[in-house]
Protein backbone atom coordinates (compact mmCIF):
# COMPACT_ATOMS: atom_id res chain seq x y z
CA UNK A 1 0.00 0.00 0.00
CA UNK A 2 1.68 3.36 -1.08
CA UNK A 3 1.84 6.16 1.13
CA UNK A 4 -1.03 7.86 -1.28
CA UNK A 5 -3.30 5.34 -0.70
CA UNK A 6 -2.95 4.86 2.74
CA UNK A 7 -4.04 8.61 3.27
CA UNK A 8 -6.83 8.45 0.55
CA UNK A 9 -9.68 9.00 3.23
CA UNK A 10 -7.32 12.92 3.12
CA UNK A 11 -8.03 13.26 -0.40
CA UNK A 12 -11.19 14.71 -0.83
CA UNK A 13 -11.10 16.84 2.15
CA UNK A 14 -7.75 18.11 0.72
CA UNK A 15 -9.08 18.75 -2.71
CA UNK A 16 -12.47 20.53 -1.07
CA UNK A 17 -9.64 22.46 0.96
CA UNK A 18 -7.75 23.38 -1.84
CA UNK A 19 -10.13 24.12 -4.34
CA UNK A 20 -12.38 26.34 -1.39
CA UNK A 21 -8.84 28.49 -0.88
CA UNK A 22 -9.07 30.91 -3.95
CA UNK A 23 -12.54 32.33 -3.19
CA UNK A 24 -11.84 32.41 0.94
CA UNK A 25 -8.73 34.15 -0.08
CA UNK A 26 -10.66 36.52 -2.37
CA UNK A 27 -13.46 37.18 0.58
CA UNK A 28 -10.82 37.18 3.13
CA UNK A 29 -9.44 40.37 1.20
CA UNK A 30 -12.55 41.87 0.15
CA UNK A 31 -13.59 42.06 3.93
CA UNK A 32 -10.11 43.47 4.68
CA UNK A 33 -9.57 40.20 6.76
CA UNK A 34 -6.28 39.87 5.61
CA UNK A 35 -3.03 41.65 4.10
CA UNK A 36 -3.87 40.49 0.70
CA UNK A 37 -4.84 43.10 -1.75
CA UNK A 38 -7.32 42.95 -4.61
CA UNK A 39 -5.67 45.75 -6.32
CA UNK A 40 -6.39 49.31 -7.51
CA UNK A 41 -9.65 47.59 -9.58
CA UNK A 42 -10.69 45.09 -7.37
CA UNK A 43 -13.96 44.16 -9.55
CA UNK A 44 -11.57 43.11 -12.24
CA UNK A 45 -9.42 40.98 -10.09
CA UNK A 46 -12.05 39.56 -8.78
CA UNK A 47 -14.37 38.58 -11.84
CA UNK A 48 -10.81 37.55 -13.61
CA UNK A 49 -9.83 35.04 -10.86
CA UNK A 50 -13.05 33.78 -10.57
CA UNK A 51 -12.76 33.15 -14.56
CA UNK A 52 -9.33 31.72 -14.24
CA UNK A 53 -10.25 29.17 -11.06
CA UNK A 54 -13.37 27.99 -13.24
CA UNK A 55 -11.36 27.38 -16.15
CA UNK A 56 -7.92 25.81 -14.36
CA UNK A 57 -10.76 23.61 -12.08
CA UNK A 58 -12.92 22.33 -15.57
CA UNK A 59 -9.53 21.64 -17.70
CA UNK A 60 -8.37 19.39 -14.21
CA UNK A 61 -12.09 17.71 -14.57
CA UNK A 62 -11.17 16.79 -17.78
CA UNK A 63 -7.55 15.41 -17.15
CA UNK A 64 -8.44 12.89 -14.22
CA UNK A 65 -9.27 10.20 -16.98
CA UNK A 66 -6.82 10.55 -18.78
CA UNK A 67 -4.81 10.69 -16.19
CA UNK A 68 -6.48 7.34 -14.70
CA UNK A 69 -5.99 5.56 -17.54
CA UNK A 70 -2.17 6.71 -17.94
CA UNK A 71 -1.51 5.58 -14.51
CA UNK A 72 -3.40 3.33 -14.05
CA UNK A 73 -4.39 4.62 -10.51
CA UNK A 74 -8.43 4.70 -10.41
CA UNK A 75 -8.53 6.35 -7.27
CA UNK A 76 -8.62 9.49 -8.84
CA UNK A 77 -11.77 9.02 -10.61
CA UNK A 78 -13.11 9.62 -6.87
CA UNK A 79 -11.95 13.51 -7.55
CA UNK A 80 -13.61 13.96 -10.97
CA UNK A 81 -17.07 15.10 -9.09
CA UNK A 82 -15.58 17.76 -6.74
CA UNK A 83 -13.43 18.79 -9.33
CA UNK A 84 -16.07 19.59 -11.96
CA UNK A 85 -18.70 20.87 -9.06
CA UNK A 86 -15.83 23.43 -8.06
CA UNK A 87 -15.71 24.42 -11.76
CA UNK A 88 -19.70 24.82 -11.93
CA UNK A 89 -19.05 26.79 -8.73
CA UNK A 90 -16.59 29.50 -9.83
CA UNK A 91 -18.07 29.99 -12.67
CA UNK A 92 -21.53 30.76 -11.49
CA UNK A 93 -19.23 33.17 -9.10
CA UNK A 94 -17.67 34.62 -12.16
CA UNK A 95 -20.60 35.43 -13.85
CA UNK A 96 -22.17 36.70 -10.69
CA UNK A 97 -19.41 39.19 -9.47
CA UNK A 98 -19.99 40.36 -13.53
CA UNK A 99 -23.53 41.01 -13.48
CA UNK A 100 -23.97 42.20 -9.43
CA UNK A 101 -20.48 44.36 -8.96
CA UNK A 102 -19.26 45.53 -12.29
CA UNK A 103 -22.71 45.56 -13.75
CA UNK A 104 -24.72 46.85 -10.65
CA UNK A 105 -27.63 44.07 -11.55
CA UNK A 106 -28.81 46.62 -13.68
CA UNK A 107 -30.78 44.20 -15.92
CA UNK A 108 -31.46 46.04 -18.76
CA UNK A 109 -27.25 46.66 -19.33
CA UNK A 110 -27.01 43.02 -18.46
CA UNK A 111 -29.36 41.83 -20.91
CA UNK A 112 -27.65 44.06 -24.03
CA UNK A 113 -24.67 42.76 -22.92
CA UNK A 114 -25.62 39.20 -23.36
CA UNK A 115 -27.59 40.13 -26.53
CA UNK A 116 -24.91 42.06 -27.75
CA UNK A 117 -21.09 40.63 -26.95
CA UNK A 118 -20.45 37.15 -28.53
CA UNK A 119 -17.81 36.77 -25.85
CA UNK A 120 -20.58 37.30 -23.03
CA UNK A 121 -23.64 35.28 -24.96
CA UNK A 122 -20.59 31.98 -25.41
CA UNK A 123 -19.50 32.52 -21.85
CA UNK A 124 -23.39 32.33 -20.63
CA UNK A 125 -24.10 29.24 -22.94
CA UNK A 126 -21.16 27.29 -21.24
CA UNK A 127 -22.37 28.21 -17.61
CA UNK A 128 -26.26 27.19 -18.87
CA UNK A 129 -24.67 24.09 -19.94
CA UNK A 130 -23.22 23.50 -16.75
CA UNK A 131 -26.32 23.72 -14.92
CA UNK A 132 -27.60 20.32 -16.05
CA UNK A 133 -24.18 18.52 -15.28
CA UNK A 134 -23.74 19.52 -11.96
CA UNK A 135 -27.54 19.10 -10.67
CA UNK A 136 -27.10 14.94 -11.87
CA UNK A 137 -23.68 14.84 -10.68
CA UNK A 138 -25.44 12.92 -7.68
CA UNK A 139 -25.42 9.06 -6.90
CA UNK A 140 -29.05 9.09 -7.81
CA UNK A 141 -29.40 10.61 -10.37
CA UNK A 142 -26.46 8.83 -12.06
CA UNK A 143 -27.88 5.66 -10.93
CA UNK A 144 -31.71 6.96 -12.55
CA UNK A 145 -30.33 8.20 -15.91
CA UNK A 146 -27.74 4.94 -16.38
CA UNK A 147 -26.40 5.03 -19.60
CA UNK A 148 -28.26 8.48 -21.14
CA UNK A 149 -25.70 9.90 -17.54
CA UNK A 150 -22.51 9.61 -19.43
CA UNK A 151 -23.74 10.94 -22.60
CA UNK A 152 -25.50 13.76 -20.87
CA UNK A 153 -22.09 14.30 -19.13
CA UNK A 154 -20.25 15.01 -22.92
CA UNK A 155 -21.51 18.17 -22.46
CA UNK A 156 -18.32 18.71 -20.59
CA UNK A 157 -15.97 18.68 -23.87
CA UNK A 158 -18.60 21.80 -25.65
CA UNK A 159 -18.53 23.48 -22.16
CA UNK A 160 -14.81 23.44 -22.38
CA UNK A 161 -14.56 24.76 -25.91
CA UNK A 162 -17.29 27.54 -25.30
CA UNK A 163 -15.09 28.55 -22.69
CA UNK A 164 -12.02 28.74 -23.69
CA UNK A 165 -13.56 30.72 -26.74
CA UNK A 166 -15.07 32.82 -23.97
CA UNK A 167 -11.42 33.87 -22.85
CA UNK A 168 -9.97 33.74 -26.46
CA UNK A 169 -12.30 36.38 -27.54
CA UNK A 170 -12.12 38.99 -24.72
CA UNK A 171 -8.33 39.06 -24.73
CA UNK A 172 -7.50 42.60 -26.05
CA UNK A 173 -4.47 41.76 -27.98
CA UNK A 174 -1.98 39.04 -26.08
CA UNK A 175 -3.19 35.82 -27.28
CA UNK A 176 -0.57 33.96 -25.09
CA UNK A 177 -2.62 32.99 -22.41
CA UNK A 178 -5.88 31.49 -23.77
CA UNK A 179 -3.86 30.05 -26.62
CA UNK A 180 -1.90 28.12 -23.90
CA UNK A 181 -5.40 26.85 -22.35
CA UNK A 182 -6.35 26.23 -25.97
CA UNK A 183 -3.74 23.82 -26.63
CA UNK A 184 -4.03 21.75 -23.07
CA UNK A 185 -7.73 21.31 -24.09
CA UNK A 186 -6.69 20.14 -27.70
CA UNK A 187 -4.30 17.41 -24.98
CA UNK A 188 -7.00 16.33 -22.92
CA UNK A 189 -9.62 16.30 -26.12
CA UNK A 190 -6.97 14.73 -28.42
CA UNK A 191 -5.95 11.62 -26.38
CA UNK A 192 -9.53 10.82 -25.81
CA UNK A 193 -10.17 10.69 -29.53
CA UNK A 194 -6.94 8.56 -29.95
CA UNK A 195 -7.99 6.29 -27.40
CA UNK A 196 -11.69 5.72 -28.80
CA UNK A 197 -10.12 5.12 -32.34
CA UNK A 198 -7.55 2.82 -31.70
CA UNK A 199 -10.32 1.02 -29.36
CA UNK A 200 -12.33 0.68 -32.30
CA UNK A 201 -9.32 -0.53 -34.55
CA UNK A 202 -8.43 -3.05 -32.10
CA UNK A 203 -12.27 -4.35 -31.69
CA UNK A 204 -12.99 -4.30 -35.41
CA UNK A 205 -12.81 -7.21 -37.41
CA UNK A 206 -10.21 -5.97 -39.73
CA UNK A 207 -8.01 -4.60 -37.21
CA UNK A 208 -5.13 -6.09 -35.49
CA UNK A 209 -7.34 -7.29 -32.22
CA UNK A 210 -4.72 -9.50 -30.56
CA UNK A 211 -2.70 -6.33 -30.57
CA UNK A 212 -3.67 -3.64 -29.00
CA UNK A 213 -2.07 -0.16 -29.74
CA UNK A 214 0.44 1.18 -26.69
CA UNK A 215 -1.73 4.39 -26.35
CA UNK B 1 -12.33 40.33 13.67
CA UNK B 2 -11.41 43.10 11.27
CA UNK B 3 -7.87 43.82 11.11
CA UNK B 4 -6.90 47.61 11.26
CA UNK B 5 -6.98 48.55 7.35
CA UNK B 6 -3.40 50.22 6.53
CA UNK B 7 -3.33 53.23 5.99
CA UNK B 8 -1.49 55.39 3.81
CA UNK B 9 -0.97 59.44 4.09
CA UNK B 10 -1.37 59.28 0.50
CA UNK B 11 -4.95 57.47 1.30
CA UNK B 12 -5.77 60.67 3.73
CA UNK B 13 -4.62 63.61 1.54
CA UNK B 14 -4.37 63.94 -1.80
CA UNK B 15 -0.77 64.53 -3.02
CA UNK B 16 -1.55 67.31 -4.44
CA UNK B 17 -2.88 69.06 -1.02
CA UNK B 18 0.09 67.94 0.66
CA UNK B 19 2.23 69.29 -2.15
CA UNK B 20 0.71 72.59 -1.65
CA UNK B 21 0.91 72.99 1.44
CA UNK B 22 5.15 72.83 1.39
CA UNK B 23 4.48 74.82 -1.95
CA UNK B 24 2.77 77.48 0.04
CA UNK B 25 5.55 77.29 2.97
CA UNK B 26 8.21 77.71 0.27
CA UNK B 27 5.75 80.57 -1.26
CA UNK B 28 5.99 82.19 2.38
CA UNK B 29 9.76 82.58 2.59
CA UNK B 30 10.16 83.82 -0.78
CA UNK B 31 7.74 86.43 -0.06
CA UNK B 32 8.90 86.79 3.97
CA UNK B 33 12.81 87.30 2.16
CA UNK B 34 11.63 89.87 -0.44
CA UNK B 35 9.59 92.27 2.33
CA UNK B 36 13.38 91.98 3.80
CA UNK B 37 12.16 89.99 7.20
CA UNK B 38 14.99 87.36 8.29
CA UNK B 39 14.53 84.38 6.85
CA UNK B 40 15.94 81.41 8.73
CA UNK B 41 17.97 79.85 6.39
CA UNK B 42 17.80 76.81 7.06
CA UNK B 43 14.37 76.31 6.50
CA UNK B 44 14.40 77.69 3.07
CA UNK B 45 17.22 75.58 2.57
CA UNK B 46 14.89 72.60 3.34
CA UNK B 47 12.03 73.19 1.34
CA UNK B 48 14.08 73.95 -1.84
CA UNK B 49 16.50 70.78 -1.36
CA UNK B 50 13.11 68.32 -2.29
CA UNK B 51 14.92 67.65 -5.56
CA UNK B 52 11.61 66.97 -7.58
CA UNK B 53 11.11 70.56 -6.96
CA UNK B 54 11.47 71.17 -10.87
CA UNK B 55 7.94 69.01 -11.44
CA UNK B 56 6.06 71.27 -8.37
CA UNK B 57 4.47 73.09 -11.20
CA UNK B 58 1.87 75.56 -10.32
CA UNK B 59 -1.58 74.13 -10.98
CA UNK B 60 -3.58 75.76 -14.32
CA UNK B 61 -7.18 76.80 -12.63
CA UNK B 62 -8.38 76.09 -16.15
CA UNK B 63 -8.11 72.72 -16.66
CA UNK B 64 -9.15 70.99 -13.14
CA UNK B 65 -11.94 68.11 -13.53
CA UNK B 66 -14.34 68.36 -11.18
CA UNK B 67 -13.46 64.60 -10.04
CA UNK B 68 -11.07 64.23 -7.32
CA UNK B 69 -7.59 62.50 -8.58
CA UNK B 70 -6.45 59.11 -8.03
CA UNK B 71 -4.21 58.19 -5.84
CA UNK B 72 -0.29 58.30 -6.90
CA UNK B 73 -0.66 54.61 -5.92
CA UNK B 74 -3.64 54.06 -8.22
CA UNK B 75 -1.45 55.70 -10.80
CA UNK B 76 1.88 54.35 -11.10
CA UNK B 77 0.71 50.72 -10.01
CA UNK B 78 -2.13 50.03 -12.92
CA UNK B 79 -1.80 51.19 -16.62
CA UNK B 80 -1.18 49.55 -19.56
CA UNK B 81 2.18 49.80 -21.48
CA UNK B 82 2.68 46.58 -23.29
CA UNK B 83 6.14 47.67 -23.92
CA UNK B 84 6.30 46.05 -20.19
CA UNK B 85 4.16 43.27 -20.71
CA UNK B 86 0.11 42.81 -21.07
CA UNK B 87 -0.77 43.04 -17.47
CA UNK B 88 -1.83 46.84 -15.46
CA UNK B 89 0.29 45.81 -13.27
CA UNK B 90 3.36 44.57 -15.35
CA UNK B 91 4.37 48.35 -16.16
CA UNK B 92 5.30 48.76 -12.40
CA UNK B 93 6.56 45.74 -11.96
CA UNK B 94 9.16 45.73 -14.83
CA UNK B 95 9.61 49.01 -15.74
CA UNK B 96 12.54 49.71 -13.57
CA UNK B 97 15.09 48.63 -16.43
CA UNK B 98 13.71 52.12 -18.85
CA UNK B 99 16.99 54.62 -18.53
CA UNK B 100 15.12 57.68 -18.97
CA UNK B 101 18.52 59.63 -18.83
CA UNK B 102 19.74 60.50 -20.86
CA UNK B 103 17.43 61.11 -23.48
CA UNK B 104 16.98 62.62 -26.95
CA UNK B 105 14.27 63.18 -29.15
CA UNK B 106 14.82 63.23 -33.00
CA UNK B 107 12.27 65.69 -34.93
CA UNK B 108 11.77 64.94 -38.74
CA UNK B 109 9.21 65.80 -41.36
CA UNK B 110 7.59 68.14 -42.85
CA UNK B 111 9.03 70.84 -40.83
CA UNK B 112 11.86 73.50 -41.03
CA UNK B 113 13.73 72.62 -37.80
CA UNK B 114 15.04 69.36 -37.55
CA UNK B 115 17.45 67.38 -35.77
CA UNK B 116 17.72 65.35 -32.68
CA UNK B 117 17.85 67.48 -29.28
CA UNK B 118 18.34 66.40 -26.39
CA UNK B 119 15.88 66.32 -23.56
CA UNK B 120 17.02 69.10 -21.35
CA UNK B 121 17.16 71.45 -24.53
CA UNK B 122 13.78 70.89 -25.32
CA UNK B 123 12.23 70.87 -21.81
CA UNK B 124 14.47 74.46 -20.86
CA UNK B 125 11.95 76.95 -22.71
CA UNK B 126 8.81 75.35 -21.88
CA UNK B 127 7.46 76.20 -18.37
CA UNK B 128 5.85 73.51 -16.32
CA UNK B 129 2.14 73.55 -15.12
CA UNK B 130 -0.06 70.97 -13.90
CA UNK B 131 -3.59 69.83 -15.10
CA UNK B 132 -6.16 67.72 -13.93
CA UNK B 133 -7.68 65.63 -16.87
CA UNK B 134 -9.91 62.60 -16.75
CA UNK B 135 -8.09 59.79 -18.41
CA UNK B 136 -10.55 57.12 -20.39
CA UNK B 137 -8.91 53.98 -20.82
CA UNK B 138 -10.70 51.91 -23.91
CA UNK B 139 -11.09 49.16 -22.03
CA UNK B 140 -14.01 51.28 -19.99
CA UNK B 141 -12.11 52.26 -17.30
CA UNK B 142 -11.09 55.68 -15.98
CA UNK B 143 -8.90 57.70 -13.61
CA UNK B 144 -8.24 61.15 -12.79
CA UNK B 145 -4.81 62.62 -13.20
CA UNK B 146 -2.41 65.10 -12.42
CA UNK B 147 -0.38 65.54 -14.88
CA UNK B 148 2.68 68.05 -14.90
CA UNK B 149 3.42 69.36 -18.36
CA UNK B 150 3.14 71.76 -20.82
CA UNK B 151 0.72 71.95 -24.38
CA UNK B 152 2.13 70.33 -26.95
CA UNK B 153 1.39 73.03 -29.43
CA UNK B 154 4.48 75.19 -27.88
CA UNK B 155 6.59 72.24 -29.03
CA UNK B 156 5.63 72.32 -31.86
CA UNK B 157 5.56 75.75 -33.24
CA UNK B 158 9.49 75.52 -32.54
CA UNK B 159 10.07 73.17 -35.34
CA UNK B 160 8.16 75.46 -37.85
CA UNK B 161 5.70 72.72 -39.51
CA UNK B 162 5.49 73.43 -42.86
CA UNK B 163 1.74 73.90 -44.62
CA UNK B 164 2.47 70.10 -45.98
CA UNK B 165 2.16 69.02 -42.25
CA UNK B 166 -0.94 67.65 -42.02
CA UNK B 167 -0.57 65.03 -39.00
CA UNK B 168 2.42 64.12 -36.21
CA UNK B 169 3.66 61.10 -35.71
CA UNK B 170 5.06 59.79 -32.43
CA UNK B 171 7.05 56.98 -31.86
CA UNK B 172 8.51 55.44 -28.21
CA UNK B 173 11.57 53.75 -27.94
CA UNK B 174 12.52 50.47 -28.97
CA UNK B 175 14.91 48.95 -27.00
CA UNK B 176 14.25 45.44 -25.84
CA UNK B 177 16.81 45.39 -23.00
CA UNK B 178 15.41 48.47 -21.84
CA UNK B 179 11.71 47.11 -22.54
CA UNK B 180 11.57 43.40 -22.20
CA UNK B 181 8.14 43.42 -22.71
CA UNK B 182 9.25 43.89 -26.37
CA UNK B 183 10.55 40.35 -26.68
CA UNK B 184 7.32 39.51 -27.38
CA UNK B 185 5.22 40.82 -30.42
CA UNK B 186 2.08 41.03 -28.99
CA UNK B 187 2.41 44.49 -31.29
CA UNK B 188 4.11 45.98 -33.75
CA UNK B 189 7.32 47.32 -32.47
CA UNK B 190 7.76 50.06 -32.10
CA UNK B 191 4.71 52.30 -30.76
CA UNK B 192 3.41 54.30 -32.99
CA UNK B 193 0.56 56.97 -32.26
CA UNK B 194 -0.31 59.98 -34.15
CA UNK B 195 -2.93 63.35 -34.10
CA UNK B 196 -4.31 65.33 -37.00
CA UNK B 197 -2.05 68.77 -36.81
CA UNK B 198 -5.42 70.82 -35.21
CA UNK B 199 -5.89 67.98 -32.70
CA UNK B 200 -1.95 68.39 -32.45
CA UNK B 201 -2.47 71.78 -31.83
CA UNK B 202 -5.48 71.81 -29.31
CA UNK B 203 -4.66 73.95 -26.24
CA UNK B 204 -6.31 70.32 -24.39
CA UNK B 205 -3.30 68.48 -25.68
CA UNK B 206 -0.08 68.15 -23.34
CA UNK B 207 3.19 66.73 -23.20
CA UNK B 208 3.38 65.08 -19.73
CA UNK B 209 6.81 65.52 -18.00
CA UNK B 210 5.83 64.59 -14.36
CA UNK B 211 2.63 63.61 -12.27
CA UNK B 212 1.90 64.72 -8.91
CA UNK B 213 4.47 67.50 -9.01
CA UNK B 214 7.36 64.26 -9.74
CA UNK B 215 9.02 63.38 -12.81
CA UNK B 216 6.85 60.50 -14.44
CA UNK B 217 7.65 57.08 -13.03
CA UNK B 218 9.33 55.25 -15.73
CA UNK B 219 5.87 52.87 -15.86
CA UNK B 220 3.81 56.11 -16.53
CA UNK B 221 6.02 56.61 -19.35
CA UNK B 222 9.16 57.95 -18.41
CA UNK B 223 10.82 61.37 -19.37
CA UNK B 224 7.60 62.89 -22.05
CA UNK B 225 4.59 60.98 -22.74
CA UNK B 226 1.55 62.72 -24.74
CA UNK B 227 -1.74 63.30 -22.82
CA UNK B 228 -5.12 63.74 -25.13
CA UNK B 229 -7.53 63.84 -22.62
CA UNK B 230 -10.45 63.87 -24.60
CA UNK B 231 -9.28 60.45 -26.45
CA UNK B 232 -8.81 56.80 -25.05
CA UNK B 233 -5.59 56.49 -23.34
CA UNK B 234 -3.84 54.36 -26.00
CA UNK B 235 -3.47 57.21 -27.91
CA UNK B 236 -1.28 58.85 -25.03
CA UNK B 237 2.03 57.58 -26.53
CA UNK B 238 4.86 57.38 -23.86
CA UNK B 239 8.50 57.60 -23.75
CA UNK B 240 8.77 59.04 -27.06
CA UNK B 241 11.93 59.31 -29.05
CA UNK B 242 10.60 61.14 -32.16
CA UNK B 243 7.92 63.10 -33.69
CA UNK B 244 7.77 63.48 -37.32
CA UNK B 245 5.23 65.91 -39.14
CA UNK B 246 3.78 63.96 -41.96
CA UNK B 247 1.48 64.92 -45.12
CA UNK B 248 -0.20 61.30 -44.71
CA UNK B 249 -2.15 59.64 -41.78
CA UNK B 250 0.53 57.68 -39.63
CA UNK B 251 -0.14 54.26 -39.21
CA UNK B 252 -0.55 53.75 -35.81
CA UNK B 253 -0.15 50.64 -33.82
CA UNK B 254 -3.43 49.74 -32.37
CA UNK B 255 -5.63 51.11 -35.16
CA UNK B 256 -2.91 48.62 -37.84
CA UNK B 257 -3.41 45.32 -35.21
CA UNK B 258 -7.24 45.76 -34.88
CA UNK B 259 -8.58 47.80 -37.56
CA UNK B 260 -11.85 47.18 -36.77
CA UNK B 261 -11.69 47.40 -33.05
CA UNK B 262 -9.15 50.44 -32.45
CA UNK B 263 -9.78 53.54 -35.01
CA UNK B 264 -6.88 56.22 -35.38
CA UNK B 265 -9.32 58.78 -34.25
CA UNK B 266 -10.30 57.18 -30.66
CA UNK B 267 -12.17 59.68 -29.43
CA UNK B 268 -14.11 58.72 -26.14
CA UNK B 269 -17.75 58.12 -27.13
CA UNK B 270 -20.26 56.31 -25.79
CA UNK B 271 -22.26 55.68 -28.72
CA UNK B 272 -19.88 54.25 -30.71
CA UNK B 273 -19.12 50.77 -28.77
CA UNK B 274 -15.99 48.49 -29.33
CA UNK B 275 -17.24 45.19 -31.02
CA UNK B 276 -16.71 43.47 -28.44
CA UNK B 277 -17.81 45.59 -24.73
CA UNK B 278 -20.10 48.86 -24.41
CA UNK B 279 -18.11 51.94 -24.16
CA UNK B 280 -21.78 53.71 -22.69
CA UNK B 281 -20.04 53.49 -19.24
CA UNK B 282 -17.19 52.94 -17.01
CA UNK B 283 -15.48 51.95 -13.53
CA UNK B 284 -14.11 54.61 -11.93
CA UNK B 285 -10.87 53.08 -10.68
CA UNK B 286 -10.30 53.77 -6.97
CA UNK B 287 -12.11 54.24 -3.60
CA UNK B 288 -11.80 50.41 -3.04
CA UNK B 289 -15.52 49.90 -3.06
CA UNK B 290 -16.98 46.54 -4.23
CA UNK B 291 -20.50 48.35 -5.15
CA UNK B 292 -19.18 51.04 -6.10
CA UNK B 293 -21.43 51.85 -9.42
CA UNK B 294 -20.43 52.31 -12.97
CA UNK B 295 -20.34 55.90 -14.10
CA UNK B 296 -21.75 56.88 -17.59
CA UNK B 297 -19.16 57.76 -20.34
CA UNK B 298 -18.80 61.37 -21.11
CA UNK B 299 -18.41 62.57 -25.33
CA UNK B 300 -15.25 63.31 -25.94
CA UNK B 301 -14.55 62.46 -22.03
CA UNK B 302 -16.01 65.23 -20.81
CA UNK B 303 -14.37 67.73 -23.08
CA UNK B 304 -16.94 68.35 -25.85
CA UNK B 305 -17.52 71.70 -25.60
CA UNK B 306 -13.61 71.96 -25.80
CA UNK B 307 -13.30 69.83 -28.75
CA UNK B 308 -16.23 68.99 -30.35
CA UNK B 309 -15.99 71.01 -33.37
CA UNK B 310 -12.63 69.85 -34.34
CA UNK B 311 -14.62 66.83 -35.99
CA UNK B 312 -17.45 68.88 -37.10
CA UNK B 313 -19.40 67.09 -40.27
CA UNK B 314 -17.10 64.17 -39.77
CA UNK B 315 -18.91 60.49 -39.14
CA UNK B 316 -17.96 59.66 -36.18
CA UNK B 317 -18.95 56.24 -36.10
CA UNK B 318 -17.23 55.75 -39.36
CA UNK B 319 -14.19 57.95 -37.93
CA UNK B 320 -14.40 56.21 -34.48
Amino acid sequence: MTVAQRYRWLWKPALFAAALAPAALMLGAALGLTQASLGVDPVRTIIHRCGMTALQLLWLTLAVTPLRQLTGNNDLQRLRRMLGLFAAFYASLHFMAWAWLDQGLDLRAIGNDIAKRPYITIGLLALLLMAPLAITSTNGWMRRLGLRWQWLHRLVYPVALLAVWHFWWQVKKDYREPLAYAAMLSLLLGWRILRRRNRTRATSPSGSATVPEKT
Amino acid sequence: MRKTPRILPSDITPESVFLDRRKLLAYGIAGAASLGLPVHHDVALAADAQGTDRYRAPRNPKYVASEAPNTYEEITSYNNFYEFGTDKSDPQANAKSLRPSPWNVAIDGECEVKGTFALEDLLKPQSLEERVYRMRCVEAWSMVIPWVGFPLADLIRRFKPTSKAKYVAFTTLHDPVQMPGQRDRVLNWPYVEGLRMDEAMHPLTMIAVGVYGRALPNQNGAPLRLVVPWKYGFKGIKSIVKMSFTEQQPRTSWSGAAPGEYGFYANVNPAVDHPRWSQASERHIGGGSLFAKRQATLPFNGYANEVAALYSGMDLRRYF
